[in-house]
């Protein structure tokens, strides 16, 4: 619940007075809310929480981490639609288990 | 400890766990506060690749678990109302209510929306003038920028349809309280690493100083968790208890000022109830003065609500480090993740949740052979 996704920044528009990036994690796009990065630009990478970028980190890092996040299955819960989060909750008793290893009992 | 071996760097991490055991002279017990590194921990085999002194100890950083009864029941109060457009995040849709939870109530007709960003649920409100639009705004501090900025934004849009159901808790405080338990065993924390993120660790010395206990920043990746665990017993085996940064590729002492000045506007301190622990004074924030008008409590005054916990539950003593999950006599049998009884259990990010779905159902000694007996 507390973990934020390592994405690229790949274009910055401005909507409703917010600075908000399309951010690309490992090839899942979001818009994502820049206010409280001022210093990203695009081609920077940051860590996303819930569709707020909270701190700027290098490229190596967001690489490494957001490849150990897949492995441990948890890129596809965080960033999930919500057509796969109600399918989710109609077949797992958890929502917050990013492996679906909660349904088996 | 099938994932032991899949993940990155695992000979690293065996090197880690034998540089831990060679420094370890004595038993030490270390919580992690995040429901995320309990999680990692358990998944990863982590606490079963430590020397049998080191014991691991779940906090209560598991948001979703820590929300008192009281306040899901009345998320799905409100979420069952017609006039009202409910959003949250996916993780509470299958957190049981004392009846029902929140894709019961969707099922039921309830308008239940799950929303990536909270300010999704502001475009909701915008487009649906109609309608009442309540995010349930749930989290520690990591979580609470987004939420902040999301009422902040309403306001500026002049959105009266929208509101919060807030109920944010804090790190800092829930270390004093559990540090202030009577028989708490707790002797260094691993602090969260998004958390801090946001809030950087300057609030953090003087909780070091008071309790005299060893602070480490630390990250999710097994890794990290090795990292941070080294420097917790490096510093509890020399007697030192200061606040250390494992996560410095992430952390910095300051944190996201921006998102720190942003909360103090938006939200103040007041004392919450944590479910499985009570009332921690303080451990909290609520909307402030200026934005109290978005607060859902307010705006749908849901009364008459009535809960009570399993008698059985033991969700307080595993949160203190008392017992383990397999040491209470109703986990796995009357208590599993589809029927959870209490805290603990209600989310995969619960130390009973992360001890059912990994088949951790013997005791720690047993575990602790059982470790020593795979890993090599």
């Amino acid at each position: 619940m507390c973990l934020a996704i390592p994405g690229k920044v790949e274009e910055i528009t401005e909507e409703n007075g917010l600075r908000v990036g399309r951010v690309n994690f490992g090839g899942v796009v979001k818009r994502v809310c820049l206010d409280y990065v001022p210093e990203v630009v695009v081609g920077d990478y940051t860590i996303v929480h819930v569709g707020f970028a909270l701190s700027k980190i290098d490229e190596e890092t967001a690489e490494q981490t957001l490849a150990e996040f897949k492995k441990m299955g948890i890129l596809d819960q965080e960033l999930e639609s919500e057509e796969e989060a109600f399918v989710r909750a109609a077949t797992a008793p958890q929502m917050a288990c990013p492996d679906g290893s909660c349904s088996s009992e | 400890m099938k994932y032991l071996t899949e993940f990155r760097n695992g000979e690293i991490a065996q090197r880690m766990a034998r540089e831990i055991a060679a420094i370890t002279t004595r038993p030490w017990k270390i919580m992690e506060v995040c429901g995320g590194q309990t999680h990692s921990i358990i998944k990863n085999g982590i606490d079963q690749m430590l020397p049998a002194g080191i014991e691991m100890i779940h906090g209560p950083g598991c948001p979703v678990c820590v929300t008192p009864l009281e306040l899901i029941d009345k998320a799905l109060a409100i979420a069952a109302q017609p006039s009202v457009i409910f959003c949250s995040f996916g993780d509470m849709l299958r957190v049981p209510g004392t009846n029902m939870d929140l894709f019961q109530v969707k099922g039921a007709g309830g308008d239940v929306r799950v929303v990536y960003s909270p300010l999704d649920a502001v475009e909701l409100a915008a487009k649906n003038p109609d309608k009442q639009v309540v995010f349930f705004g749930v989290g520690f501090e990591t979580t609470a920028p987004a939420n902040a900025m999301t009422v902040h934004m309403a306001k500026r849009r002049g959105l009266k349809n929208f509101s919060l159901l807030v109920s944010h808790v804090l790190v800092p405080p829930a270390i004093s309280a559990i540090m202030s338990s009577p028989g708490n065993k707790v002797q260094a924390f691993l602090l969260a690493g998004h958390v801090c993120s946001v809030m950087g660790y300057w609030e953090y010395p003087p909780v070091a100083e008071k309790f005299g206990i060893p602070l480490v920043v630390t990250g999710f990746e097994p890794l990290d968790l090795l990292d941070g665990i080294r420097r917790a017993v490096v510093q509890l085996e020399a007697g030192k208890h200061v606040v250390e940064n494992a996560y410095e590729r992430i952390v910095t002492y300051d944190g996201n000022r921006a998102a720190q000045k942003m909360l103090a506007e938006v939200f103040e301190v007041t004392d919450r109830a944590w479910r499985g622990i009570g009332v921690i004074p303080k451990s909290g924030w609520r909307l402030s003065e200026a934005y109290r008008e978005f607060d859902a409590e307010e705006r749908f005054q849901i009364s008459g609500i009535h809960t009570e916990e399993s008698p059985l539950c033991r969700a307080g003593d595993v949160l203190r480090g008392a017992i383990k999950p397999a040491e209470c006599a109703a986990f796995g049998k009357e208590c599993t993740p589809r029927h959870p009884l209490g805290a603990t259990m209600v989310s995969s990010e619960g130390a009973c949740a992360a001890y059912y779905n990994y088949g951790r159902f013997i005791s720690v000694e047993e575990l602790a052979g059982a470790g020593s007996a795979i890993a090599h």
